[in-house]
């Protein structure tokens, strides 16, 4: 038997492959997680080209009253003849803007009381913990309702709204991996060999905690999109009704949904392509930033 | 025992609460994981641990590198008190002592290189140039048996023994004294056992380390140690050097222990006669009176069950030079 021989792997003479160029790797073999990119692209395509590709500005009342899709009007007009196709784009660059911010910022303050929590344990890890529970058994929308009646009709407080609603999940999330990588091997060698408690929590937890946090913000943010969708729809969109958001620009539609059905459809259309990419995204994400989980 | 003194463990106890309540909490029990373990570990000196699992063993690894703050008992290490030191003090110990772990999958942060891996303790105590801890990072790796170009690739991207090859090199990164290998082979292939116990026998030949060598395989212990110390729920009931316990053990669960490892003869193998222990090991939480052993002694049975078995809990004492047994009986096996 030669020993020596098997120290040195001829497979690993080629090219080092890091952990996130392997997951972007098994990512692009995932069809289902491509779909989820292509409807990604298009929404974000939609909403940062808006003004360039857009035919008419968002209230440009030019057009006939709630005539059907036609050359000049692709997804048709609506009661005041404006261009529901324009509308739309520019519904998607509100929906990104308070997606995005919602779900970054509910996940700084998610993360910040998830990594104490997490990472110091004991009297100030069962507070923040009840606290994040009394949060989560209020259902997302109500808390969103509830926020938006005290500070007012608006975007940043639709953004606060959201954000405050989804921060807990990021918190639980991030704790619970905290807790299971405290007791990890490798999080004791750093105390063996004399890490500080800020150098372990930096270096060896949070990075190995990331992965579940990125594939729920991205799960998140297709929720958001539906929260906001639905805020608008239950009237507590953004102060100015002629604002081009999804929910308000629906609740509008529906009163003519007899006559005119094409517009609910492509307004509807547009949430749902938006919503569905992100899941898809988000659980073709899950699959291969963690091997392990696959069915 | 020869050399000087380098580890001196005394009456170490290790004990975990179990606490109950939901607002105050209360300690309902205790599992006394370890339960007043004391030994020596010389300069350069390989001591072999064995034992169960659950007798205690790793608790002692983990009390020594002061992952777990030991309840009571002293752990001298050249004129420091491991036990009871902080701060600074137990910052600058830490260096000195290191420890090499059982799982080599578990024991490798996925998220880092190899390089960044083995450099890390140089980082945290600011050891030379980063171009110096650079040729330190290329050294170690040249030590152990593996490519210095393998600095730039991630664990994953190796086997098993490769793996524990580069847990052995960030331990001896700081140039320890003592290093505290808890069953560093037993999660890995036996060829690859062979291979990280020769490894680990050449490096204590060439930079005069001192180990204390955790293991429940008696064979792999005997192979390496210089003395062997067996435990069984919490205490140590026989140390002796190596060579000396395998021919004359005298506590009854060490006889016991050496009657089930095969050997590779078949003629003696046939003739051997097997001790096989009843029952299972005692919850260290409601330990039972007296010796802790009594309750699945063999020789206690065979002498007819001597009431000072079940009253009063036998001491290490001395039977020859360098050979302790913790038994009353120990002459009688």
């Amino acid at each position: 038997m030669i020993m020596r021989g098997a120290l040195v792997d001829p497979v690993m003479a080629s090219a080092p492959s890091g952990l996130w160029r392997d997951a972007l790797r098994r990512l692009r073999r995932n069809r289902l997680a491509m779909i989820g990119v292509a409807c990604m692209t298009l929404f974000f395509a939609a909403a940062i080209l808006a003004p360039v590709i857009a035919p008419y500005a968002s209230n440009d009342m030019s057009g006939p009253s709630l005539s059907g899709p036609s050359a000049a009007h692709l997804f048709g007009t609506d009661l005041l003849g404006r261009d529901v196709f324009s509308r739309v784009l520019y519904g998607a660059q509100i929906s990104l803007f308070v997606g995005v911010f919602a779900v970054v910022l509910a996940l700084i303050i998610g993360t910040t009381f998830g990594a104490i929590a997490g990472g110091y344990g004991g009297r100030v890890d069962g507070i923040i913990m009840r606290a994040t529970d009394v949060l989560l058994s209020i259902p997302t929308i109500l808390l969103a309702i509830g926020i938006v009646t005290w500070l007012g009709q608006g975007l940043p407080q639709l953004v606060l709204a959201i954000a405050v609603g989804y921060a807990p999940v990021f918190a639980r999330l991030l704790r619970g991996s905290l807790l299971a990588l405290r007791e990890a091997d490798y999080v004791i060698a750093a105390r063996t060999i004399g890490g500080s408690n800020s150098r372990i929590l930096m270096r060896h937890m949070l990075p190995n905690a990331l992965t579940p946090l990125i594939v729920q913000a991205t799960l998140v943010l297709a929720t958001a999109i539906i929260d906001i969708a639905g805020l608008g729809f239950l009237g507590l969109g953004p102060a100015d009704p002629r604002t081009p958001e999804w929910g308000t620009m629906l609740v509008d539609a529906r009163r003519f949904m007899q006559t005119a059905p094409h517009i609910v459809f492509f307004i509807g259309g547009a949430i749902v392509i938006s919503a569905i990419g992100f899941n898809l995204l988000g659980d073709g994400l899950r699959e291969s930033l963690d091997p392990k989980l696959k069915r | 025992m020869s050399g000087q003194r380098l580890l001196q463990v005394k009456d170490l106890e290790v004990r975990f609460p179990i606490r109950e309540g939901l607002i105050r909490e209360r300690t309902v029990a205790e599992v006394r994981a370890v339960d007043g373990v004391s030994f020596e570990v010389a300069k350069g000196e390989i001591l072999g641990l064995v034992g169960e699992s659950g007798c205690g063993k790793s608790t002692v690894a983990r009390a020594i590198t002061r992952v777990v703050k030991p309840t009571h008992g002293s752990i001298e290490f050249d004129g420091h008190d491991l036990a009871k030191a902080e701060g600074e003090e137990l910052h600058a110990l830490r260096r000195r002592v290191q420890m090499i772990f059982q799982d080599p999958y578990a024991s490798l942060n996925p998220r880092m290189t190899v390089g960044a891996i083995i450099q890390e303790p140089a980082d945290i105590y600011k050891v030379g140039t980063t171009a110096e801890r650079r040729a330190r990072v290329s050294e170690l790796l040249g030590l152990v048996g593996l490519d210095p170009r393998f600095a730039d690739r991630y664990p994953h991207e190796f086997s098993g023994g490769q793996r524990q090859r580069i847990g052995v090199a960030r331990a001896l990164a700081l140039n320890p004294d003592l290093v505290v290998a808890d069953e560093p082979v037993s999660a890995l292939d036996v060829s690859v056992q062979a291979q990280i116990l020769n490894l680990l026998a050449e490096l204590r030949q060439q930079l005069g380390l001192a180990y204390l060598f955790i293991a429940h395989d008696l064979s792999v212990v005997r192979h390496i140690s210089d003395r062997t110390a067996v435990m069984y729920l919490g205490k140590i009931v026989e140390v002796a050097p190596s060579i000396e316990l395998n021919a004359a053990p005298l506590h009854p669960y060490s006889i016991a222990l050496l009657s089930a490892v095969p050997i590779p003869d078949p003629a003696i193998e046939k003739k051997r006669k097997r001790i096989i222990l009843k029952g299972d090991v005692p919850s260290p939480t409601n330990p039972p009176s007296g010796c802790g052993f009594q309750t699945r002694c063999w020789l206690k049975e065979k002498l007819g069950n001597p009431e000072r078995c079940s009253t009063e809990s036998p001491v290490l004492r001395e039977t020859s030079s360098g050979h302790q047994v913790a038994c009353h009986f120990p002459e009688k096996a």
